[in-house]
């Protein structure tokens, strides 16, 4: 994730499928990203996407300037389904870390001892608060929590500029994701 | 009613290319958008279709593309700023449209925002429309001017250069992006830029009250007539080529091998040089931003010395001929793509420069 200067270079995919919330949930944290000052591209895949397809997004964010936007070995990944893991997972970078919705994904995620996994049961936190569809929010709460580099507040704050307005009613609910995701991730045991 | 809410603003806002450049035109003054959708250039029509009216200005969706650029030719005979964009597929079939307005001196502004061909091909992005946009893909004696973004910040940036270019010279000018570059997002600053200093278009039909009527047309049947307007033509053509190449470059007079990309295969051989150098390889990078008028001379000056060229597109191969013309022999010329949306990763490119390069130790 950092260079030998200590500067931030994270390279991140958010993978799922359809109707989770993916490319929401990358939106918000290049929003974040922007409004703390660090550099960010935003990379959706984007045509195929229907509710129950794949969907995943690219997200590079820095202190410097960004050149490739495209991710071929990323630092992070958090994947939302089965086949995500699957697809993804190979191509992580060693001392990476992945950040995997046990709720959906039922088996042990065969990667390199480097890399920090947490299991995360998003789907179930999320339910807990209300809706399943504040899994992604979960995830990402936990994503910020485990790297650190942006804080859960900041994400909040971006929240209302990403949300359409006619959701603005689900802040509060998306807001406690957040927060119980970055809860689970800072007391949860890393392998 | 003009209701004149253009978002310049004073910070950094996080848009898709294809807003950012929407947004930008607005700004630059666009008076008519005409368009027909598709993917992956759609977020362009969808905030035309919202903000052009907000601003009073024209937005039609038309029933074609044909029809699309034949209503530019209308807007652009008025003397109105006129745009539009589409996709390869889309833009085949405009060609017709964009030879009839460069033989009618029009200026306007077409978006090519690439996708993977030939045929409807697939939606994925793509760098292989290059031929098209940089020979005139239509009949005739023409050129286009090929401005080539490669972040959403230039997608909003080349804007008001377009339509000031197209203005300046009455020809019509083609922005060529990409899928990549028109979905990704990225913090984008939208300020207003002082236009260039522009003949008048006293040649537009604007309605001949008290003074001879003008005429806008491309058909010249009589002998000779022409000849001389291609030379004319012609003329206005080489001073462009000496007064508007665009290009960026990086550590090219300390190296071995020279990259050449625009777009985003251009990011991912920034990436890949800095990488490189951080190897000890000495590489460096040039970076057209104008595809036509291409920049030949500073190719030519960095041949002058022997080193291998590298050029990576998205294509099967296209701008790397521009570059052997540029390079004509003096060093060798080698190419690197994918196609059909296939898009190299940094180390792919730092693998094909390690191989074809030696380290040097600091």
């Amino acid at each position: 994730m950092q260079d030998t200067k200590n500067e931030l270079y994270e390279e991140l995919i958010i993978a799922g499928f359809g109707g989770q919330g993916i490319m929401l949930a990358g939106k918000l944290l290049a929003q974040t990203a922007m409004n703390c000052g660090r550099e960010v591209t935003y990379m959706p895949s984007y045509g195929a996407e229907v509710r129950g397809g794949t969907a995943n997004c690219m997200l590079v964010i820095a202190d410097n300037e960004i050149a490739c936007p495209v991710v071929g070995k990323p630092d992070s990944l958090v994947v939302m389904n089965k086949a995500s893991l699957n697809k993804f997972a190979p191509i992580l970078k060693n001392n990476g870390l992945l950040i995997f919705n046990s709720s959906l994904i039922d088996i042990e995620p065969d990667v390199d001892e480097s890399i920090e996994v947490i299991r995360l049961p998003a789907d179930e936190l999320a339910v807990e608060l209300g809706s399943i569809k504040a899994a992604n929010m979960v995830a990402l709460g936990a994503y910020l929590q485990a790297r650190g580099f942006l804080d859960i507040e900041s994400a909040i704050q971006a929240l209302p500029e990403i949300l359409a307005e006619r959701y603005h009613k689900t802040l509060p609910l998306n807001s406690e994701a957040l927060r119980r995701g970055a809860q689970f991730a800072a007391g949860a045991i890393r392998r | 009613m003009k209701v004149n809410t253009e978002l310049t603003t004073t910070k950094r806002v996080l848009m898709c290319g294809n807003e950012a450049l929407a947004e930008a035109a607005i700004i630059a003054g666009v008076d008519a958008y005409f368009g027909y959708p598709i993917t992956p250039q759609n977020e362009i029509p969808a905030y035309m279709a919202k903000r052009m009216p907000e601003e009073g200005r024209v937005f039609v969706q038309s029933e074609s593309e044909l029809a699309a650029i034949n209503m530019i030719f209308g807007a652009a005979a008025t003397g109105k700023r006129a745009m539009t964009s589409s996709s390869s597929p889309g833009i085949s079939l405009m060609q017709e449209g964009i030879s009839y307005l460069a033989g009618a001196e029009l200026p306007a502004v077409i978006v090519n925002v690439m996708r993977g061909g030939p045929g409807l091909g697939n939606i994925a992005a793509s760098q292989s429309d290059y031929f098209q946009a940089t020979r005139g893909g239509g009949h005739g004696d023409y050129r286009t001017i090929v401005l080539a973004p490669a972040s959403a910040q230039e997608m909003a940036d080349v804007m008001p250069l377009a339509f000031d270019l197209a203005d300046q010279y009455r020809m019509p000018v083609m922005i060529l992006a990409d899928g990549l570059l028109g979905q990704m997002m990225e913090p984008v600053l939208l300020e207003k830029k002082e236009k260039r200093k522009l003949p008048p278009k006293d040649w537009a039909l604007t309605g001949a009250k008290d003074r001879p009527q003008n005429i806008v047309r491309s058909l010249w049947l009589k002998e000779g007539v022409l000849e001389k307007l291609n030379e004319k033509l012609q003329a206005r053509y080489a001073q462009i080529a000496e007064n508007e190449v665009l290009c960026e470059q990086y550590k090219v007079e300390d190296s071995d091998i020279v990259l050449i990309a625009y777009g985003i295969s251009a990011r991912i051989v920034k990436s890949a040089v800095t990488k490189a150098r951080k190897e000890g390889i000495k590489a460096g990078w040039i970076r057209p931003v104008t595809l036509w008028p291409f920049p030949s001379e500073q190719i030519s000056k960095a041949a002058e010395e022997l080193r291998i060229f590298l050029t990576v597109e998205l294509s099967c191969g296209q701008m790397v001929e521009d570059v052997k013309l540029a390079v004509a022999g003096k060093s060798p010329v080698l190419f690197f793509g994918r196609t059909g949306g296939g898009v190299p990763t940094v180390d792919d490119v730092l693998n094909q420069i390690r191989q074809l390069t030696i380290k040097h130790k600091s």
